[in-house]
């Protein structure tokens, strides 16, 4: 994670440098975090409930007080700055918009706070209400729009006043799916046509991969590892990550030889397979092999001659239009999948037929136990 | 609810009976109310219907009465009394309560129960318990016998209402309001009076009409803090009743029937506005 951790002097915008946090003075929610983010990125704080994400949310945009560490937005210090006096926009989870105000009057709000003239107030309230499609609804109150309008409404108010930063604590996750993704997309359209720097909280890992320029997958308060999405899905550090992100086959077994790079890996129930050792580091290790279901080859002919292969037991077989996803028994554990792409002269697996099936060693990938 | 196709003869005798009872209830409770309204036009200085009246003869009816109570000068003095004493009690127990129903809401603040129960105690200790403290406290600091000691004393029984009315507002109160206000650059003063007191108005003014209801029909703690200076409506009408039984009360008392429907019609058509306004929020 050495590309995510701060360094004092460098030119990050939002910098985090070991910042905890702890409610009770006991357990730390927050554990030595770390983080570093450019100018007009986008970033994803992605993790299980209870993760610590939206608590450094919460701190950077000031309503929860670091309990030791350092925040910092464009090399100053803000630890010591109430919120209202950060200059940070954000998109809360339930919209907070004012009810009793018209959706003109919400984006006047912050405005008024900077003591903007009538005409100029009105040119910005009109330039941001277009840019999120709601021009035609300044007069209307909160409550006489939809979700997804009053999320549209929330954004712009998040930006009228043109911060840098803007933090969005899972904004999407009271909408629909198909509202969801239309708006995922206009979201990190605005970010980048904008220039502004995000931080985007959500547990919804599909939202984090499509939209972010960075992941941070945060797990029991600390970063598990911070990459861009296509890294992150095909190269995790750790297990966790590959259990969180996307669907993800594990076997267990203990590390025989470390080669070339390669790893032989004896599963529990005998078998031998092929991986990359990621955080592996000697022969007798135990060690988790992980293996995305699209990356498993069931077809002996496609693979290499002397690629290590599983015996395998089809047990279900679901056509889902598009792809094949079909469980198999595998070295003792059912709850294997592989995914094929429904193509031309592609095999329909039956369920109770035995296949030998096997993987490219670099995408199994030898993970800590 | 209509009656079912399919009840029982028991629960029709319970649909039926319980109609009953509730009447039964109506009545008891304004019937005593509702026959004050005619005979405070009585023509006679009597409480009983006159033989005039029960034949629906003009001239049993007259509106000496409210001429008496417009004219006399110890009346008028009691409306002023009234009228001075109660809003400045209810201005002091509606910022009083409202600031401590929000600071009370606040899950940091430490023996919130405990506080909670000592600021409400006015409405449930007996009203003369509470009379005969505030006399020799306030005697002791010199404050009985004067316009402020009464206003003080009013204040203390209102502070309850407005406490319970805006503490139930605030259970419904966003917080994530006040943290969008703070974000979007509003210190906490602003926030306070632009977003949180226009949302829990509703709570607020409620209790604040309960609050001067309270300082207006209160006679037993004026009767201890007060003097004859601060002499109210009810307290007249006590003296009213105890020295010179005139009708004139009768008079008096339609016209805070009159008052109160008015106020409680006021609460009403607030707590439409505030559902209106809160049951199409996202909260």
């Amino acid at each position: 994670m050495a590309d995510g951790t701060a360094h004092a002097g460098t030119d990050a915008f939002v910098e985090f440098e070991r910042v905890q946090k702890s409610y009770d003075g006991e357990t730390l929610v927050v554990k030595d975090l770390n983080l570093a983010m450019p100018k007009g990125e986008f970033l994803t704080m992605l993790g299980p409930s209870g993760s610590g994400k939206t608590t450094c949310l919460m701190m950077l945009a000031g309503f929860e007080t670091a309990t030791h560490g350092e925040i910092r937005l464009d090399g100053a210090p803000i630890n010591n700055i109430p919120p209202h006096k950060r200059g940070i926009g954000m998109v809360f989870q339930n919209y907070a918009l004012f009810p009793h105000m018209s959706v003109a009057e919400n984006l006047a709000f912050p405005l008024e706070v900077r003591q903007l003239g009538k005409s100029d107030r009105e040119a910005k309230i009109k330039r941001a209400l277009d840019m999120v499609q709601m021009g035609d609804f300044g007069g209307r109150r909160p409550a006489q729009l939809s979700g997804g309008q009053q999320q549209r409404v929330a954004l712009a108010r998040a930006l009228v006043f043109e911060p840098e930063l803007v933090l969005m604590d899972e904004p999407l996750g009271a909408l629909d799916k198909q509202l969801r993704e239309s708006l995922q997309f206009e979201i990190t359209n605005l970010a980048h046509e904008l220039g502004i720097t995000t931080v985007y909280v959500t547990h919804d890992q599909t939202e984090a991969l499509t939209m972010s320029d960075r992941v941070a997958v945060f797990d029991d308060g600390r970063i598990q590892q911070l990459a861009p999405p296509d890294e992150l899905y095909e190269s995790p550090q750790n297990s966790f990550v590959a259990q969180f992100i996307g669907e993800n086959n594990t076997l267990e077994g203990v590390v025989q030889e470390l080669k070339d790079g390669i790893a032989i890996v004896r599963l529990d129930d005998g078998g031998l397979i092929d991986a990359v050792p990621v955080n592996v580091a000697e022969v007798g290790e135990r060690t988790l092999v992980s293996i995305r279901p699209e990356r498993v080859e069931h077809k002996r002919e496609r693979l290499s001659p002397d690629a290590h292969t599983l015996k395998a037991e089809v047990l279900e077989f679901i056509y889902m239009g598009d792809q094949f996803r079909t469980r198999l028994r595998v070295a003792g554990r059912d709850d294997f999948i592989v995914k094929s792409r429904n193509a031309q002269g592609q095999d329909r697996l039956r369920p109770g037929e035995t296949v030998e099936i096997g993987w490219l060693p670099e995408d199994a990938r030898a993970l800590d136990a | 609810m209509a009656l079912a196709p399919y009840a029982t003869t028991g629960q029709r005798i319970w649909y039926y009976g319980f109609r009953v009872i509730c009447g039964l209830i109506f009545f008891f409770l304004i019937a005593p109310i509702l026959v004050i309204i005619p005979l405070s036009f009585n023509a006679q200085d009597f409480f009983t219907f006159t033989p005039k009246m029960l034949a629906l003869d003009p001239e049993g009816y007259s509106l000496k009465h409210y001429r008496d109570f417009f004219t006399s000068n110890d009346w008028q003095q009691a409306m002023w009394n009234s009228l001075k004493i109660a809003p400045a009690a209810t201005l002091i127990s509606v910022s009083l309560g409202t600031l401590a129903a929000i600071g009370l809401s606040q899950s940091h603040v430490p023996f919130r129960g405990a506080i909670m129960a000592i600021l409400i105690s006015p409405m449930i200790v007996p009203l003369i318990i509470s009379a005969a403290g505030m006399y020799f406290f306030y005697s002791r600091i010199g404050l009985q016998g004067t316009y402020f000691g009464v206003v003080l004393a009013h204040a203390a029984l209102g502070i309850p209402f407005v406490i319970i009315t805006v503490t139930a507002t605030l259970i419904g109160f966003d917080r994530s309001l006040t943290r969008a206000a703070a974000n979007l650059g509003a210190g906490p003063v602003r926030t306070f009076f632009k977003v949180q007191m226009p949302l829990i108005l509703p709570g607020v003014v409620s209790g604040g009409l309960f609050a001067f209801i309270t300082s207006f029909d209160e006679v037993v703690v004026v009767l201890f803090v007060g003097s004859a200076g601060q002499t109210t409506l009810p307290w007249q009408m006590f003296t009213g009743l105890r020295e010179q039984i005139s009708p004139t009360i009768l008079a008096v008392a339609t016209l805070l029937v009159g008052i109160s429907i008015l106020l409680l019609a006021m609460l009403e058509v607030l707590r439409r506005r505030s559902e209106r306004l809160r049951g199409l929020s996202p909260s």
